[in-house]
């Protein structure tokens, strides 16, 4: 047992290997058939984001990264034949920044307080914003020279979107996964 | 729907190909295509594709679904693109030939020129991807990226995506199925936050079980001594044929032809107005 805790801290281990892999199964299933309608027409809350950040504190930087752009990536390819690749590379850049977070947001010991939800909701939300109001729409028109004040409200609408996935979903993933492990000296010797 | 990647063998030289080839291939005229706004070029490309995607024999019922639904995502991403820079066009060829219209809702040589630059980015590729996903195998595709140099367990991550795809699919259904049996209405009829209730009884069973297969397969390979080595072989390797050569080749080529084309138009863009 103490030789899986060490193995599973580590950045690149097999069980990241695997993590990577079913990681961005979920992604994939996620985005193509799990997207909750807002009402507005054609903005739909992608749940994928929410499963991204809860990942990437899980696994890490690394593991966030390659399974937010594998994941993205296939989904495009199967389903439009072109990925556009400035959103599949935005999308790992989530991810992986996440990921850096992981060592503080730990909840592997079972421990998510309310400094750790902040603490996440903070992360994962400038986190999409930044990527999603300013980064991929600043990519589109540098990339694909499309008209800008059309990049940017598309990046507007899907920062809104997919700051509520990350801040709803990832918590109550995060949440319900700490509520799964055992808390570290929760065992209490009998007087 | 389990076959959702639509590997379909076949023996055509397409299918022969190494996965590693045509995805190298893939993404080198993805992203040429992707920086070059010269329609001379993307169309040549386009008919090459075309010309690729009889070679490897693909019926019609195999890509219908796919191609209705690029036509429909392109159709609308060229409306909102008009709707919002009607004169997006003009501001970028610097010539203004009006055609008809007045105010806001113009249309101009040069705007329609540009949307054809733009349809034609949305599609050019689209042959190629429907010729890499019906003749790639998933397995030979994993170990021909590691061929390639990509560290082995980042390929073993691919391998295993493609492989547990179809389980997790079926397993969604599962779960989705049963909730609703369960009555948690999930269709169009239900209201926002009714089908929002319903997609979190289906991701936490989805997910948690995830998670628990994530640690089954994760000791089963650690129990195998993965990741111990620096190499690992790979039981659907095999090596480069001169055809893998080729069409390397030819990819590089064509790279080449659109970075020339950027320096006879003097930027990225073709300008037939000038």
């Amino acid at each position: 047992m103490a030789k899986n805790k060490q193995s599973s801290n580590e950045l690149f281990s097999v069980r990241t290997v695997v993590a990577i892999g079913i990681g961005t199964a979920i992604i994939f299933i996620l985005k193509r058939w799990v997207s909750i309608p807002t009402g507005f027409p054609n903005t739909n809350i992608d749940t994928s984001y929410g499963f991204l950040g809860f990942m990437s504190v899980l696994f890490g930087p690394v593991a966030g990264f390659i399974m937010g752009f594998l994941g993205h990536a296939l989904n495009d390819f199967t389903q439009y034949g072109t990925p556009w690749w400035t959103w599949v590379f935005t999308t790992g850049l989530v991810g992986g920044v996440i990921g850096l977070f992981w060592k503080r947001l730990d909840v592997s010991k079972g421990d998510f307080g309310k400094k750790k939800l902040i603490g996440y909701n903070v992360v994962s939300g400038l986190t999409n914003l930044i990527a999603w109001a300013a980064i991929a729409p600043t990519l589109d028109v540098l990339v694909y020279s499309e008209p800008a004040n059309k990049v940017y409200i598309q990046g507007l609408i899907s920062a809104v979107s997919n700051i509520i996935s990350g801040a709803v979903i990832g918590s109550i993933l995060l949440a319900a996964y700490a509520a799964s492990r055992t808390r570290s000296g929760s065992l209490k010797k009998e007087d | 729907m389990s076959n959702l990647f639509g590997f379909d063998g076949g023996d055509t030289w397409l299918h022969h190909l190494s996965g590693a080839t045509k995805m190298l291939a893939f993404v080198g005229i993805s992203i040429i295509a992707m920086a070059s706004y010269d329609l001379r070029f993307t169309a040549a490309i386009m008919v090459m594709s075309l010309i690729l995607f009889y070679q490897a024999k693909i019926k019609w019922s195999q890509v219908s679904l796919v191609v209705k639904i690029i036509t429909a995502f392109s159709l609308l991403n060229l409306i909102t693109v008009y709707l919002f820079s009607p004169e997006y066009g003009v501001q970028l060829y610097g010539t203004r030939h009006l055609l008809f219209g007045s105010g806001y809702l113009t249309v101009t040589s040069e705007q329609l020129f540009y949307e054809l630059n733009l349809l034609s980015k949305y599609i050019v590729t689209v042959p190629l991807a429907l010729i890499f996903l019906i003749t790639t195998n998933p397995s030979e595709f994993a170990a021909s990226l590691n061929k390639i140099h990509l560290s082995y367990k980042v390929s073993y991550s691919v391998a295993l995506a493609l492989r547990y795809i179809p389980d997790i699919q079926n397993v969604y259904h599962q779960i989705s199925l049963s909730q609703q049996a369960r009555g948690y209405e999930l269709s169009k009829k239900a209201k926002f936050s009714q089908r929002l209730k319903g997609s979190a009884q289906i991701l936490m069973p989805l997910i948690f079980s995830s998670l628990d297969r994530i640690d089954t397969v994760s000791q089963a390979m650690e129990l195998r001594r993965f990741g111990r080595k620096k190499h690992r072989t790979w039981y659907m390797d095999h090596p480069f044929a001169w055809q893998d050569w080729l069409t390397l080749a030819g990819t590089a080529a064509i790279i080449l032809i659109g970075a020339w084309l950027f320096k006879v138009n003097g930027g990225r863009f073709y300008n037939p107005f000038r």
